[in-house]
């Protein structure tokens, strides 16, 4: 029900964004009787509700929805299965007792502050933008710089342009659609400025977001001044050679009044690092077991928080199953540990999740660290597939057969990617 | 508009809001102007925030004079208006043999200017005390009297005690003419005309462009900058002390400054400027100050900033504090106040009204005076019992607007009611937007509290006054 929350929780899933929402709906399908999703926005859905543009559910609902259509689907759902959901609700602590009681603090408007106990707990707090101060841009401190899902904030939901002649710093997924929206809104995006050779977004926002427009990406290029004072008056931008050092020489200038910031996104894991979760330092997430849970048992962590994704469609499945094991666990199951580590190999910046079990069906989510096409998945030497192509900014979602383990003996396996020669059978999964 | 005061006070940055505050114990009409959106957003704004012991400036100074005594009022201060501040002690450290004379001088001119507890550390205790330091240096001098502040969080509760005993302050109040009027001086604003009998010129790096306005230059400032790159959290406790080279004449060099809030710092640059606006970091300045301090701490990295800025130092030629009275009555400079000005400016404070006394300003003491401040509501910082009582009593406690510092609406409005005009204000009085996000959460929530209180429109909320406008607003109908 919207807005209780009273007596103690089978489950309680910090974050109503997607990952939240659909953790709740796994552990209540799994037998939880009572789950909680404490939210801190005044509205379940998460940043879903200022991505107002199309590309939503392709894959979950094989329909195309808008973030806030996506959002109230899954806010309907939690809602119909008499899930608790509190919203402008801020989980100020968290603690787990020596009797297995998880608690979590909530602070509440109207409601003050309230400890909320459960048999498990979801971790689904999501991510943010990574800020200026990361990329050390010299210059002035102007107003006008701002993070592009800012930018969306301010146009999709507050009605504000955060300026007339824009450039992005960043290729970021965000930042691709913000150049399409502002166009649409009249702004004059400049351009967008990658420092890498390949885009950090999705294949298909370029094209749609950026081709479509006439807006061009300049690939290998950064921005290495801010200009004025009390706001942007231009940047300098300058191409990278391949140690991604700026050449000054061939710098140029840019006038613009904003500069968006689409340079990553950052798990937001101080409340896990607070409740003593271990994080892997790549990902900047938990470290999970095969059913996502992570080193604290009973603590389970899914979406954006867990590792940054790019389609909304692998927060849900990864979250329903999240949801899942903490709804069995709340519920007394018991099942093996896992016993085989999963090491990242060649070109893989990491793998998630961080161990398996044989006799199971896993979803290995993994990011490679340069782009390669065609390319190969190699695990140790059980499975050899082939991919289409592989790229930083898309996830290769990976299913591994219980069969396939089942064979196998030993503590860790290494997963590589690696490139096929030219002008081999594209086959396989597409990532 | 057009008032008379006794004193009118230009320039509301750590130096005018010190003496307006000090003046306003006695029976006197005061006003003090700034050019700015907020008081403190100037050089105090981006001050390295060090009380120095004092040790390393020559009694010869006027500034190496007033150090020691601004050093010692701090700990009254402090307890009187609650601003961050601790004595976390400072070492001057020897990188080459030859330096261990100098911290030898140095020890001897501290002793003999009274600077407290000063000690020579070997290596060895230098290891043991700060063993993240590198294993080359010889040696340091400890100095136990050094503290850190927030030093916007000062001039912030300075000027509120002023306001609190009468003080008249004016914001967004530029000087544009100063003419003689009567036995005193008349101050041109655009906000109006403030008479004076005396007019004190802490302009800061502004202080000569005002000092021709009344036809008194008897000085020119060059504006010094200095960059400083804050450090990633995660080296937080990598030194306990401020760790100082031995300084040169022009600089005390660039140090590790483990900051009131427990973030290392690191910096600042000395570089003479032109342009009085330039508050510019740059590619050059970064790879100077990393470069030097890496030689004081090994492992501190460039890819640990997190965040940069830079600040002008004004410094006047001579290289000393100017501060006196001028060939034109009533007006009286207190100016060139370079480092350690932040330091010294509680004693400049007392040795300006010693001044005007003797210039023949009556100071009447107000049997009323309050020399309080409230401490700044800092929910994160509170017992847990301690928020439940205040959540369960006022329910803008339990509404949180900045995630990552944990800062709730009351402490936003709090800050409204103590003068927060811009994003900067609220960000510097409450710590909204200084965390982790550097603001990408809480600025719309920031802004939607600061235009409702302001009364006005969203896009009319700016991040630091004038031209620096957060948004515009969408349609041509919502600009009317």
């Amino acid at each position: 029900m919207l807005g209780r929350m009273e007596g103690d929780y089978d489950v309680v899933v910090v974050g109503g964004g997607p990952a939240g929402l659909a953790a709740a709906i796994g552990a209540r399908d799994a037998g939880a009787a009572r789950v909680l999703v404490v939210d801190r926005e005044d509205e379940a859905g998460g940043i879903l509700l200022q991505c107002i543009h199309a590309g939503f559910g392709l894959h979950y609902f094989q329909e195309e929805l808008t973030g806030p259509e996506y959002a109230e689907r899954f806010v309907a759902r939690a809602l119909d299965r008499d899930i608790d959901v509190v919203c402008s609700a801020y989980v100020s602590g968290a603690g787990l007792d020596s009797d297995g009681t998880r608690r979590v603090r909530v602070m509440r408007e109207g409601h003050g502050i309230r400890t909320a106990r459960s048999r498990a707990m979801v971790l689904a707090m999501g991510c943010r933008e990574r800020t200026r101060g990361a990329v050390h841009i010299p210059g002035t401190r102007p107003a006008g710089v701002l993070t592009a899902g800012l930018a969306q904030r301010f146009v999709n939901v507050m009605g504000l342009l955060p300026g007339r002649r824009v450039a992005i710093l960043g290729s970021g997924d965000i930042g691709l659609i913000m150049a399409r929206r502002l166009t649409l809104e009249g702004c004059e995006v400049v351009g967008v400025f990658e420092l890498m050779p390949f885009s950090n977004g999705l294949t298909r926002n370029v094209v749609q977001c950026l081709r479509d427009f006439g807006i061009p990406l300049h690939l290998s290029t950064t921005v290495v001044e801010i200009h004025g004072r009390d706001r942007v008056e231009k940047i300098t931008v300058a191409p990278v050679g391949a140690d991604l050092a700026p050449d000054l020489a061939r710098r140029w200038q840019v006038p613009c009044d904003t500069l968006l910031l689409s340079i990553g996104l950052v798990p937001e894991n101080e409340l896990s690092q607070a409740l003593g979760v271990e994080l892997d330092v790549v990902t900047q997430g938990p470290r999970v077991s095969s059913t996502l849970e992570t080193s604290l048992p009973g603590v389970f962590a899914c979406g954006n928080v867990l590792h940054v994704h790019d389609l909304c469609d692998y927060v849900t499945e990864e979250a329903l199953l999240a949801g899942r094991f903490a709804g069995e666990l709340a519920g007394g199951v018991k099942r093996p540990r896992d016993n085989i580590r999963v090491v990242p190999g060649d070109n893989v910046r990491y793998c998630v999740p961080h161990t398996l079990a044989p006799g199971r069906e896993h979803t290995v989510y993994l990011r490679c660290q340069r782009p390669l096409r065609p390319a190969a998945i190699r695990v140790g030497d059980l499975v050899r597939r082939k991919l289409g192509f592989v790229t930083p900014a898309e996830m290769i979602t990976f299913r591994i057969k219980p069969d396939v383990l089942d064979r196998f003996h030993g503590e860790a396996r290494r997963i590589d990617l690696l490139g096929e020669p030219a002008g081999a059978h594209l086959a396989g999964a597409e990532p | 508009m057009s008032e008379r005061y006794d004193v009118v006070v230009i320039g509301g940055g750590v130096v005018g809001a010190a003496i307006a505050r000090e003046l306003s114990r006695f029976r006197l009409r005061i006003a003090l102007l700034e050019r700015q959106a907020e008081v403190g957003f100037g050089t105090s704004k981006t001050n390295s925030g060090i009380i120095h012991p004092g040790h390393d400036t020559s009694p010869a100074t006027l500034k190496g004079r007033l150090v020691v005594r601004g050093n010692a009022l701090y700990d009254r201060l402090a307890a009187e208006l609650h601003f961050g501040f601790r004595r976390i002690g400072q070492l001057n450290v020897a990188l080459e043999p030859a330096d261990l004379e100098v911290l030898q001088r140095l020890k001897a001119q501290g002793d003999a200017k009274g600077v407290p507890g000063l000690e020579l550390w070997d290596r060895a205790r230098l290891r043991r005390e700060e063993p993240n330091l590198s294993r080359e240096l010889w040696g340091a001098l400890h100095a136990p009297s050094a503290g850190v502040i927030n030093p916007y969080e000062l001039v912030f509760a300075l000027v509120e005690s002023a306001e609190r005993n009468g003080v008249a302050l004016a914001v967004d109040c530029p000087v544009t003419a100063l003419a003689a009027d009567g036995d005193g001086l008349a101050v041109h604003t655009p906000r109006g005309v403030f008479r004076g009998r005396f007019v004190l010129n802490c302009a800061g790096v502004e202080s000569d462009r005002v000092a021709a306005l009344a036809g008194a230059q008897t000085f020119t400032i060059t504006p010094r900058k200095g960059e400083e790159y804050m450090l990633d959290k995660r080296l937080e406790g990598l030194v306990r002390r401020l760790v100082f080279p031995v300084p040169s004449p022009k600089t005390k060099g660039t140090l590790i400054i483990p900051t009131f809030d427990g973030t290392i710092m690191v910096g600042p640059t000395a570089e003479d400027v032109e342009d009085r606006d330039d508050v510019a970091t740059t590619a050059r300045g970064a790879a100077a100050v990393f470069a030097f301090v890496r030689r004081l701490c090994p492992s501190i990295d460039p890819r640990d900033a997190i965040t940069a800025f830079a600040g002008l130092r004004a410094v006047a030629d001579g290289n000393d504090f100017v501060i006196g009275p001028t060939s034109v009555r009533g007006f009286v400079h207190v100016a060139g106040i370079q480092s350690p000005g932040l330091t010294a400016a509680p004693a400049i404070a007392e040795h300006v009204r010693d001044l005007l006394a003797a210039e023949g300003l009556a100071l009447v003491a107000k049997p009323d005076f309050e020399p309080g401040v409230r401490a700044p509501a800092r929910f994160a910082h509170l017992a847990p019992e301690v928020q439940e009582a205040l959540a369960a009593r006022d329910p803008r406690f339990a509404r949180v607007v900045c995630r990552c510092e944990l800062v709730t609406e009351a402490e936003i409005d709090d800050a409204v009611d103590h003068g927060a005009r811009t994003l900067d204000g609220l960000k510097f009085r409450t710590r909204a937007g200084m965390g982790r996000c550097q603001g990408g959460f809480c600025t719309p929530r920031a802004m939607e509290i600061l235009a409702r209180r302001l009364g006005v429109p969203l896009h009319a909320v700016t991040k630091r006054g004038g031209g620096s406008w957060i948004a515009l607003p969408m349609g041509a109908e919502q600009e009317a």
